[in-house]
């Protein structure tokens, strides 16, 4: 229907394969999500479908413009709002409609899932880069320093992109092809293999591929 | 209960006897070689046991031979076809490490009597 759902990352377990081999999963809230606006290439210049993440908790402090946007669509107001390409003809989605896991994924369906990773401070070039620094002991006077950063005279400057310190963590990552392993309708729950980017609520989207 | 409880509550068994530190216990180990299955019995003593949802598992102690042999069962796993208690012991601890340091007579668990 959609290409993707928005959803909130509940936590990592583990499930139990027939044959009793261990599954990592992620645990994914996925809405249900409702379709807040329809983008057309006559309105807007592309079609997407503008989808909103429904939460038992409802947004607070929503700004007017946006409490508008929520109302002529007849749909509670949620905290994130995100496009997504339709998989059918526009006509079949309409404003209000409520998208669920189920109805978008099936089991075993590689997904690409979308989330901003834990922030990390400031970090050296170990952690940020994975240098591999110097010998701890035995007289070694080079632990984690970058080391360095170039030649000398020539080109007498940092060439761009140079690996340094600085601040790591909290941008978006995009984990690519993960396995759906179950959807939990009644729960709204998806599991999927593997690591997921963030920390435990933090929200994602999941992608198909 | 949190989110995670809630969705790994739909994994988890419900057939498993009620056993506490310090049981002996027979684990009935399904082992699949190739295409067939069958059942090993593994019986020792519960020496831990770590919750935590369907990530539980137990740690069974035997003395195999003269040497101490120890398994880590995932409680919840298809692995366990079941659990069977062969007597109870009284003990004071939730963890039993110091078994390890101990062998022969100075072993053995003071045995109770538990109605189940």
């Amino acid at each position: 229907m959609v290409e993707g759902m928005i959803g909130k990352k509940i936590g990592m377990t583990q499930i139990f394969r027939e044959d009793g081999v261990v599954v990592p999963v992620t645990a994914i809230e996925v809405g249900p999500c409702v379709v807040v606006q329809k983008k057309t290439i006559a309105r807007e210049g592309y079609e997407a479908v503008q989808v909103g993440l429904v939460e038992s908790s409802a947004a607070k402090n929503v700004t007017r413009p946006l409490r508008g946007h929520f109302q002529r669509a007849q749909v509670a107001p949620s905290r994130i709002l995100r496009e997504f390409k339709a998989l059918v003809a526009m006509d079949e989605i309409e404003v209000g409609q409520e998208i669920r896991a189920d109805a978008v994924f099936q089991v075993n369906e590689k997904v690409n899932v979308t989330g901003k990773s834990k922030g990390k401070g400031f970090q050296g070039v170990i952690k940020r880069h994975g240098a591999h620094g110097g010998r701890a002991s035995h007289g070694s006077m080079f632990h984690r320093a970058p080391g360095s950063i170039g030649a000398s005279a020539y080109p007498s400057r940092v060439i761009k992109g140079m690996g340094m310190p600085g601040h790591t963590g909290f941008r978006q990552v995009t984990v690519r092809n993960l396995e759906v392993v179950k959807i939990m309708p009644d729960k709204n729950v998806l599991l999927v293999k593997g690591a997921v980017p963030g920390h435990n609520g933090s929200y994602v989207l999941i992608r198909k591929k | 209960m949190n989110k995670l409880e809630f969705v790994e509550q739909e994994f988890m068994r419900s057939d498993l006897p009620n056993f506490r530190i310090g049981d002996t216990v027979r684990v009935h180990v399904r082992i699949t070689e190739g295409e067939k299955s069958r059942i090993q019995i593994f019986e020792g003593v519960v020496i831990a046991r770590k919750h935590g949802g369907v990530r539980e598992t137990i740690t069974v102690r035997k003395n195999s031979f003269g040497y101490g042999v120890e398994r880590v069962f995932p409680l919840h796993s298809t692995v366990v076809d079941q659990i069977e208690v062969v007597r109870s012991a009284r003990v004071r601890r939730a963890k039993l490490y110091f078994l390890r340091q101990r062998r022969g007579k100075a072993a053995r668990l003071q045995e109770i009597r538990r109605d189940r």
